[in-house]
């Protein structure tokens, strides 16, 4: 059985006056593989005042995005082998903190309702479904899979110092996806809403985002897409 | 004053553009700088006359006006995001960008007066 050393950023608002790291040392089976695994351990073992959000447990529901040594992640679909011990485990970056590994993500999903998220067609209703041609559904490829786990966002500094007023990546990415779907009949409008100083052009492509995205998804190659339609549109 | 999530400034872009176009402005004009300055290194006769002789060229001196030109609006863009980004009262950020416009064009009248 082997041993790995953990230190995990802890902060209860209510009794602590400020944030601290606990130590834990969690003895891993075979089959414990991802750090999600090693967090369920700590919890069920050794500590079950440990917070932390998860569900799925196989990079689906985007629940459990950490920053993991210093990178963004989610601990579902992070490999134990290779971390560097002990392995520090800190909320995503730039959210409040509501308790330990859980931040308050309501900036996060504001920018993201801010991108209306939602196929905008006011044509009066066809009899059957609106089709989508196979070349027009794979524009959505590499776009369409995000889960929102906030790892890029949180990852990005334009969206550290201006959560309130910039988009950041994950929503950008989101507002392609609108731009570029077929059924879509909004785009002008989109760009639009775009064309602001901070909303779309606080990225200065740092290209965090896409280094961190464990879905390996750009949003860079998302907002320069955006950017080339505003400069279509313009000349 | 009611809360709204206010979008759209509507001028994002154009800035955005112009920090592109003047910066690949400034690059074509740096390369050529840079051979004119490799050219006269290798060259025997070149001299502060031949030098002041080019700069006298009234086409080389709207060439270098339109590099300052762009250096000024290139650099209004990159100075304006910085305070975007840091400064976080708009009182203050309203009145350093005014001050950077000033500083600049003030700087652009007096780059008119060194190059012609
Ligand atoms: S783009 Fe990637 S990192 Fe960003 S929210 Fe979507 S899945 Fe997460
Ligand atoms: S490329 Fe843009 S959105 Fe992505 S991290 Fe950089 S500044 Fe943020
Ligand atoms: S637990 Fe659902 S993405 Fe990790």
């Amino acid at each position: 059985m082997k041993k790995m050393k953990f230190s995990v950023y802890r902060y209860n608002p209510e009794t602590d006056n400020k944030p601290y790291y606990k130590d834990y040392e969690v003895e891993l089976e075979a089959h414990d593989t991802k750090l999600l695994s090693a967090l369920i351990k700590i919890k069920d073992y050794q500590d079950d005042s440990v917070s932390f959000r998860r569900s799925c447990r196989e990079g689906v529901c985007g629940s459990d995005a950490l920053n993991i040594n210093g990178r963004n992640g989610l601990a579902c679909l992070t490999d134990l082998a290779g971390l560097k011990e002990p392995v520090i485990l800190r909320p995503i970056p730039g959210l409040p903190v509501i308790r330990d590994l859980i931040v308050d993500m309501t900036q996060f999903f504001n920018q993201y309702n801010s991108i209306k998220p939602y196929v905008i067609d006011d044509r009066p209703m066809p009899e059957r479904e609106r089709l989508q041609s196979p070349q027009e559904r794979n524009e959505l490829n590499g776009v369409i899979e995000c889960i929102l786990c906030a790892c890029c966002s949180t990852a990005c500094p334009s969206f550290w110092w201006n959560p309130d007023k910039f988009v950041g990546p994950a929503a950008l990415l989101h507002a392609y996806r609108f731009i570029a779907d077929s059924r879509d009949q909004a785009s002008s409008l989109r760009l639009d809403e775009l064309n602001d100083p901070y909303r779309l052009f606080r990225c200065h492509t740092i290209m965090n985002c896409a280094d961190v995205c464990p879905k390996h998804l750009n949003p860079t190659r998302a907002i320069g897409k955006i950017k080339e339609l505003m400069v279509s549109r313009a000349v | 004053m009611v809360k709204r999530h206010i979008t759209g400034a509507g001028f994002g872009f154009i800035s955005w553009l112009q920090q592109r176009i003047t910066a690949v402005i400034m690059l074509i004009f740096a390369i050529i700088f840079l051979v004119c300055v490799f050219i006269s290194a290798f060259n025997v006769n070149s001299s502060i006359t031949s030098w002041q002789n080019l700069f006298n060229c009234t086409l080389v001196k709207i060439v270098v006006q339109i590099f300052f030109l762009a250096v000024v609006l290139h650099a209004w863009v990159g100075i304006r995001d910085i305070w975007m980004d840091y400064v976080k009262c708009n009182a203050v950020k309203l009145t350093l960008h005014i001050l950077t416009i000033l500083w600049l064009f003030g700087s652009l009248i007096y780059s008119i007066k060194v190059i012609w």
